[in-house]
């Protein structure tokens, strides 16, 4: 149990680091977006007031749209779930920024977001009559609001200013192999701010906090857990499982929100620092700094370098250490680069990836995912990579013209899963035969067959 | 005895004495057979550390393969839908006939012999030759790809064997100058032909063991490929005929080759001339059957082309480059 | 003009040399494999399925019955997979007892495939005698795990059983006896020209295509390829002994054969070293908590089994149950090959190739 504690106590460390970085971010973020912020609030206030469902749901429907057109179809009860959920998620920071103590509180306001998040997706009952009197109150207040979240990050920000500082610098150091990393995250934060419209300009700061919260959410939660309410961090993962469905339709903030709290908490367990790296470009520094750096680190930078140099910093999602993997270096590739990035890792000199030793699939309930283990005899070095795929539609190029051991564990993909993988040159249910109604290894799974 | 009866006029009394004496002699390999296949999984028990049959019929199991042949006949029997039925049903008995017709003209000694007959090895190796129609044809009546494999399979290997086997033993017609058994058990009064051939023997030996469809050459059968061969549909009694020709086929060319390289009936050495040639048969016939009991346990399986192969590549010349050093020998020293 | 067509031809699944429920539709011409294509499934039970139900310790004996020919490093994958994850220390003891009836098991596996192989091309008796052999190592692990077949002896943060009282000497004294045994192995089939003629250049495959085709263990040592988990990621204590990897060049069946044969000797090698070493005192199971949970996240371990490389992936996410379990289950990668192997041969061959890759239906099918 010692161990444990050391783990939360590692955790809550990591929350507070990462926490500081965000901050430190945020600020330099906030220099460069004041302008932009300054008219959103204008632009914001009219939807606000006049229907803020809407409104927030709009601005967010935009970056729906833009990302995943399939849900449209549910885009209104997107909107919904995410309307409540947002108004919590811009209410929190009000509330942290008034609270005196700059670590707990946040560590609970992140927490509640989290949770608040999972809760609107699930529609969960216990919380609902809190969560709604706060939206009522936060769309009261929706005027305000426009200005206030801009604020908000600021407060919390100033009050870990020190903290922020020692981070910043651990991360500073690391920055060589990071940076391309922070780069590219940020773009992407950017350019999700932007198109999140109006709404989103008044919700970047929250959202980057929140970002940043959400990377980090799980240990958060998980800390607080640890302290007060671990009763609480279940519901929320329980929650979070029943939403699953839900999530899927609630569309592409709350899927990335997801993912990111599942990342978290994966990170959360490997002591937070490795994971943090992931989620946060930032972060990571101040996380590798802090633990003793895996012996396979520079095999990773050495990937990351290659792929990136020859095919951009775009077709990697992700990538960190998995510690709980003896160390295996993961990349999460990017869906559209998937089968180019597979033959990169086996034709590249540097690489040479020549053995596929497993592939399967993982039916995450939000998205499907697909995990290939490669080994490269000419290095004797092993590489992990993942890349997810929409539930709903869960096509995939086949690796089989790649590694011809592909062939059959598509196949069973394909059997137990659904998976379908196109370019394959004989998929078919390898296990179960044609006949079979449904995919076993899926989570909702009903057998056909009541007898069996 | 028998040999005044062939030659007198037919009658009555000749075919009521030849139609007991064929039943018993049937009776006589029946038993034969009975008990060459306790013997068979006896010796294959003890080569494999096992006891093999050791409950029926005292602790040497002997009742065991009776118990068997009772099994069979009371077996089911299943003729398959989409089989050529008449074929179905003819085919053991054209496999089994021949082998038992080949025992006619095997001297068992100097006096047990049906048929005397003047080119007695040639009638052997016709005969038996017919057996490979009952396999070919259960094959194909079978109307399974299994057997039909494993009937193909029989024919050409057969087919080929039978050109090395028949040329092998030329040496010993030409030693001997003729092709009655009885005239070449006689020839080997001062030595068996085993030591004036060994060449021949060898080939021989590989000949029949691929005749007898014995393991290494039990392709036919091979179960671990075909299942069960030219015989994977039969059951029951009509199995039993397969197997029993087999069985026949076994003995009658462990016979033969007593016969034809170690001197017959007769004892090794004058002075031991006393021994009843019966005996001295049955010795030399067990030790040669042993040999086939050994080989079945030991050998793994030769490959379809590579049988071919080396019937046609190897056992033919050298039989044949036997025949040329046995001529020169003869026409040297004899 | 005669006129040939081809047929169509089931192997299985009820047939003498697939080992099991396999089955393989061959269309011949002649005697001649035109085209293979091996159908699998037969033996599915959905361990993986039932897995996401079943807390860690409970997984143990389905992994017993995947590949049954070496329970005991299907046991061990799943459990050092967890431990990975948890970061467990395992009692010097536990590893011992762990590597023994590992290598046990593996020289078990072997004498199983050599005896059936042996069946397949023909001879009869070979299987006797490696079942003899099998016998004894069986017994032993009788007495280690209290079952024959399926130990489910190990548990998460060791073993479940202490070794009873001179089992150590059993082991010690197994060893010279199996070297004995296996020279006559060597004497009674190695040399014989009708078996060498039945496995060389048989189901030939180049080091590029095992690559290819994720081939594992001794198929892919059999191309020049030293390649061995226990050597080269060493897990559990195989760093401690002193072994090697036996490699052959020409990757057909006859090269399996000297790999496997060789690979029996050295396993007897570690086997010798490891009961020499055994510590007298000490732990069988690390403290562990009564329910085993493995951290959220995912771990993918990979271990060498007598058939290749098994490899178990697990995601958790923090609860009693994995959230997600996959074997990598050797007999199914290595199977693959299969019908590019079988192309132009004839059916003699084709029992003689599926023979040498060596698989168990019950990994092939999970």
């Amino acid at each position: 149990m010692s161990g444990e504690k050391d783990l939360e106590q590692l955790k809550r460390e990591a929350v507070a680091k990462a926490k500081a970085e965000a901050a430190a971010k945020r600020a330099a973020r906030e220099a460069g977006q004041k302008p932009a912020e300054s008219a959103a609030p204008k632009q914001e206030e009219t939807p606000v007031e006049a229907t803020p469902a809407a409104g927030s749901g709009a601005g967010d429907a935009d970056d729906l749209a833009k990302k995943k057109a399939a849900a449209a179809a549910k885009a209104k009860a997107a909107a919904l779930a995410k309307n409540k959920r947002e108004g919590i998620a811009d209410e929190e920071p009000a509330a942290e920024a008034a609270a005196p103590a700059p670590g707990v509180p946040e560590a609970g306001a992140g927490d509640a977001d989290d949770l608040a998040k999972k809760k609107a997706a699930a529609v969960a009952k216990a919380k609902a009559a809190a969560a709604a009197k706060r939206k009522a109150m936060e769309l009261a207040g929706g005027a305000d609001q426009a200005s206030e979240p801009a604020a908000t990050p600021e407060a919390p920000e100033a009050a870990d200013a020190g903290a922020g500082g020692d981070a910043d610098d651990l991360a500073k150091k690391k920055a060589a192999a990071v940076a391309k990393a922070k780069a590219a995250a940020a773009a992407k934060r950017k350019a999700m701010e932007l198109a999140g419209g109006a709404d989103q300009a008044a919700e970047p700061a929250a959202e980057a906090g929140g970002d940043d919260a959400k990377a980090k959410a799980a240990a958060a939660a998980k800390a607080k857990a640890a302290a007060a309410a671990k009763a609480k961090a279940a519901a929320a993962a329980k929650a979070k499982r029943e939403g699953g469905a839900e999530d899927v339709p609630a569309g592409d903030d709350e899927k990335a929100k997801a993912i990111a709290a599942a990342k978290a908490k994966a990170a959360a367990v490997a002591a937070a620092k490795a994971k943090a790296a992931a989620a946060k470009g930032g972060a990571a520094g101040a996380g590798a700094a802090e633990a003793k750096p895996s012996p396979n680190q520079p095999y990773l930078d050495k990937y990351v370098k290659v792929i990136e140099e020859n095919m951009g910093s775009e077709v990697l999602e992700d990538f960190y250490i998995n510690k709980l993997s003896k160390d295996v270096p993961t990349l999460v590739v990017k869906r559209e680069a998937y089968f180019k990035l597979a033959q990169f890792l086996k034709y590249n000199e540097l690489l040479g990836f020549d053995y596929l030793s497993e592939l399967h699939g993982t039916d995450f309930e939000t998205h499907m995912e697909i995990y290939v283990h490669l080994y490269s005899y000419k290095n004797r070095q092993s590489v992990a990579f993942k890349v997810k795929i929409d539930r709903n539609e869960p096509i995939i190029e086949s690796l089989q013209p790649v590694w011809a051991g592909a062939d059959w564990p598509e196949c069973e993909a394909y059997d137990l899963l659904g998976i379908k993988f196109t370019g394959h040159p004989n998929l078919h249910r390898i296990m179960l035969g044609e006949e079979w109604v449904g995919y076993p290894l899926r989570k909702d799974y009903e057998p056909y067959d009541v007898e069996v | 005895m028998i040999q005044e009866m062939l030659q007198s006029s037919p009658g009555w009394f000749n075919f009521i004495f030849f139609f007991i004496f064929g039943l018993v002699l049937l009776l006589v390999v029946l038993g034969f057979v009975t008990y060459s296949i306790l013997a068979e999984r006896k010796v294959m028990g003890y080569i494999q550390l096992r006891h093999g049959p050791n409950q029926l019929g005292g602790r040497f199991g002997l009742l065991q393969t009776v118990a068997d042949v009772l099994k069979l006949l009371l077996k089911e029997d299943i003729i398959p839908k989409m089989a050529d039925r008449p074929m179905f049903i003819l085919a053991p008995v054209i496999a089994f006939a021949p082998s038992f017709m080949v025992l006619a003209t095997i001297p068992f000694t100097d006096r047990f012999q049906f048929a005397d007959l003047g080119v007695g090895l040639l009638y052997y190796v016709a005969v038996s030759g017919l057996t490979v129609f009952g396999i070919l044809l259960g094959g194909w009546a079978s109307n399974n790809k299994y057997s039909l494999l494993g009937g193909a399979r029989a024919t050409a290997q057969m087919i080929s064997y039978e050109i090395p086997l028949v040329m092998s033993v030329l040496g010993v017609i030409l030693l001997s100058g003729s092709l009655n058994l009885n005239d070449i058990v006689h020839a080997q009064k001062h030595g068996w032909f085993i030591l004036l051939q060994p060449i021949g023997f060898i080939v021989f030996l590989i000949a029949s063991t691929a005749e007898l469809s014995r393991t290494p050459f039990d392709l036919p059968e091979s179960e671990s490929e075909l299942v069960a061969g030219y015989h994977t549909e039969y059951t029951g009694f009509r199995w039993a005929f397969f197997m029993l020709a087999e069985y026949v086929y076994l003995f009658a060319m462990t016979a033969l080759i007593t016969i034809l390289f170690f001197g017959g009936w007769m004892a090794p050495f004058g002075f031991l001339d006393f021994i009843p040639g019966a005996v001295w048969f049955s010795l030399k016939f067990c030790v040669i059957l042993f040999l086939y009991l050994w080989f079945r346990s030991t050998f793994p399986r030769m490959r379809a082309d590579k049988l071919m192969e080396f019937a046609w590549k190897i056992l033919m010349p050298v039989a044949l480059a036997n025949i040329m050093l046995t001529a020169i020998i003869k026409s040297l020293f004899f | 003009m005669i006129k040939t067509e081809e047929m169509m031809l089931n192997v299985g699944p009820q047939h003498p040399s697939t080992h099991g429920v396999f089955r393989l539709v061959v269309k011949l011409d002649g005697e001649i494999i035109t085209e293979a294509q091996p159908v699998i499934g037969y033996l599915h039970r959905g361990t993986e399925k039932l897995a996401e139900n079943l807390q860690y310790t409970q997984i143990i004996p389905y992994t017993d019955r995947m590949d049954y020919l070496s329970a005991m490093t299907n046991n061990y994958v799943i459990c050092h997979a967890v431990e990975t994850m948890m970061g467990i220390e395992i009692p010097e003891r536990a590893d011992f007892l762990r590597v023994i009836a590992m290598e046990l098991g593996r020289v078990a596996s072997h004498l199983v495939w050599w005896g059936t192989y042996l069946l397949d091309l023909g001879a009869t008796s070979p299987f006797i005698y490696a079942f003899r052999e099998r016998e004894m190592i069986i017994n032993m692990l009788n007495e280690l795990s209290g079952g024959r077949l399926t130990f489910n002896y190990m548990r998460v943060g060791g073993v479940k059983w202490d070794a009873p009282e001179g089992w150590i000497q059993k082991v010690k004294e197994f060893i010279p006896y199996m070297r004995e045994q296996l020279a006559g192995y060597h004497s009674l089939v190695t040399g014989n020209e009708i078996f060498l003629n039945r496995v060389k250049g048989i189901g030939q495959y180049t080091k590029e295509d095992a690559l290819q085709y994720s081939l594992s263990g001794v198929n892919l040592r059999c191309t020049g390829v030293k390649w061995d988990l226990r050597k080269d990621e060493p897990y559990s204590i195989y760093n401690r002994f002193d072994f090697d990897v036996p490699v052959q060049e020409s990757g057909d069946a006859w090269a399996r054969y000297q790999c496997r044969m060789a690979e029996i000797e050295e396993s007897l090698k570690i086997l010798e070293q490891a009961a020499e070493q055994f510590p007298e005192e000490g732990e069988i199971l690390a403290k562990v908590p009564k329910i085993i949970k493995a951290p959220k996240g995912e771990a993918f371990v990979r271990i060498e089994s007598p058939r290749g490389e098994i490899g178990c992936y697990i995601y958790s996410d923090g609860k009693k149950e994995p959230y997600r379990l996959k074997f990598r289950r050797p007999s199914f990668y290595n199977l693959q090959i299969l019908p590019k192997l079988l192309k132009g041969e004839n059916i003699a061959n084709m029992i003689a190739i599926l023979g040498a890759i060596d698989i168990v239906l019950g990994e092939v099918d999970g």
